[in-house]
């Protein structure tokens, strides 16, 4: 087993709440309540422990983290670590107060989602009225204040027809970065995996579209993008590998290898107050389960890819297969990569009905349901 | 905003980091590190000493001649690989002119 390198960067999920709703939301389908969010002090131990364990970057997310009041005194406190802070947003509560105040405490970077690059259909997405007016606000302030600006736009079957619309969109808004990312399919977007997976036709058609805009936009935009796992070959290195890059900590301090960890079951994550984040990351049980190579069956266990892509995503391969040590489905070499296909068949039928983000309320079947425009 | 592809990088050019890019030494690792939007880069020790010579003040072509007499090597090959190493930072938005 070789040496376990320091983390490099730290996903601080500040919160659960946010004002949107959309329907492929990375945060798990049982979203933390306010009062069981980490305060301040907290998450400014947590902050410290970062810098000292060798965290380098701490992005600032959640939900939306500008719901907490203390999001400048967190970045403070990050920015005097030495960490190089940077604020992942909807931009849906950003005004300029509250981002000079950001600013000023040593922010360095903002990614700023948008849902598509029409109105109607952005706020759709969003399942917030107005939101695409809003963000365009929030990006021309970002800029106003001499930051950087990533565009963040997830793509799927319903806004993939207008990438062209979106690369524009970020060039007008002045944007360095455009990540181009391709829903993951785990918690909310799994649920709503038929009504958000593209078609071949639809994937093919972006791929060439950010092939142009790279050779255009070379020295303005920088675009980044990866080839979704449902029309892959091999499985993408999720995380970099499991608990070799990045860590997570949850709204309720949970530490974990990356975001969606707590859909493993079977798997307990310590939390920032059981023990200190070095610990947590050395010596975990959680953090040692798929670390490196020891934990393989095969076809991963002898594949010369072994070290390149870690045997993909875990959550992935327990979301399809509901056993997290199988090689991710993803993999053509898998048992299960027929899994795939038949999810692709399932969208192309036809899409149904978005099951929209919110907090569990009394069922999970009332919940609502928006009708796509036809 | 969106500028017209900056011409490749000419030996003429100063060069600086980024406002957002940040060369520093990090204890933990004892290496030299590059921090910036979405970018995290560990240098390796020949582009750490190209980085350390990056302050806005050499031109492209004193660094070039600098490492062609520290390394006694052909000028040719040594403002090859510098030429490459930088115009990747600069479309990476890392370093700029």
């Amino acid at each position: 087993m070789t040496a376990v390198d320091p983390p490099l960067a730290l996903l601080a999920e500040l919160t659960h709440r946010c004002p949107l709703r959309c329907p492929y939301c990375s945060n798990p389908l049982e979203l933390s309540r306010a009062s069981a969010e980490l305060g301040t002090s907290s998450w400014k131990r947590v902050l410290g422990e970062a810098a000292a364990l060798g965290v380098l970057q701490v992005h600032f997310s959640g939900g939306e983290p500008l719901v907490r009041r203390d999001l400048a005194e967190l970045v403070r406190h990050a920015a005097k670590a030495g960490l190089y802070g940077n604020l992942i947003t909807s931009g849906i509560h950003l005004d300029a107060g509250r981002l000079a105040e950001l600013v000023d405490a040593g922010l360095e970077h903002v990614q700023l989602s948008f849902q598509d690059a029409d109105m109607v259909f952005g706020d759709r997405i969003a399942g917030f009225l107005g939101a695409q007016e809003a963000k365009r606000r929030a990006a021309r302030l970002v800029r106003e204040a001499g930051l950087p600006l990533t565009v963040n736009a997830v793509v799927h079957r319903q806004n993939l027809d207008r990438l062209d619309e979106i690369i524009d969109l970020a060039v007008a808004l002045g944007a360095d970065r455009l990540e181009v990312a391709h829903v993951q399919y785990y918690g909310w977007a799994l649920r709503n995996r038929a009504a958000l997976l593209p078609s071949r036709e639809q994937l093919d058609a972006a791929t060439a579209a950010v092939e142009e805009a790279r050779a255009r936009l070379a020295g303005t935009l920088v675009i980044d993008y990866v080839v979704p796992d449902y029309y892959a070959h091999r499985p993408k290195a999720c995380m970099g590998g499991w608990g070799r890059r990045f860590l997570n900590v949850s709204p309720a301090g949970k530490v974990l290898p990356c975001h969606a960890a707590e859909t493993l079951t079977g798997l307990e994550f310590p939390s920032v107050d059981e023990a200190s984040l070095a610990e947590i990351w050395y010596r975990s049980p959680a953090f040692e389960r798929f670390r490196g190579t020891g934990w393989m069956a095969e076809p991963c266990r002898s594949c010369e890819r072994r070290e390149i892509d870690w045997g993909g995503c875990r959550c992935q391969a327990f979301a399809l297969t509901g056993d997290a040590t199988r090689t991710d489905p993803a993999c053509a070499l898998s048992p299960d990569h027929s899994l795939l296909a038949g999810a692709r068949a399932d969208a192309d039928e036809g899409a149904p009905n978005f099951l929209y983000r919110q907090h569990s309320t009394a069922s999970r079947r009332s919940s609502e349901v928006v009708s796509l425009p036809a | 905003m969106s500028a017209e592809r900056p011409a490749p990088v000419e030996g003429k050019a100063v060069l600086r980091f980024a406002p957002h890019a940040k060369f520093r030494f990090d204890e933990v690792r004892q290496a030299w590190i590059v921090l910036a939007p979405e970018r995290l880069l560990l240098p390796d020790e020949q582009a750490v000493e190209i980085l350390q010579m990056v302050d806005g003040e050499r031109t492209v072509d004193n660094i070039i001649d600098d490492l062609a007499r520290r390394y006694e090597a052909p000028r040719d090959v040594i403002a090859g690989d510098v030429v490459k190493m930088l115009q990747d930072l600069i479309d990476k938005k890392v370093l700029r002119a």
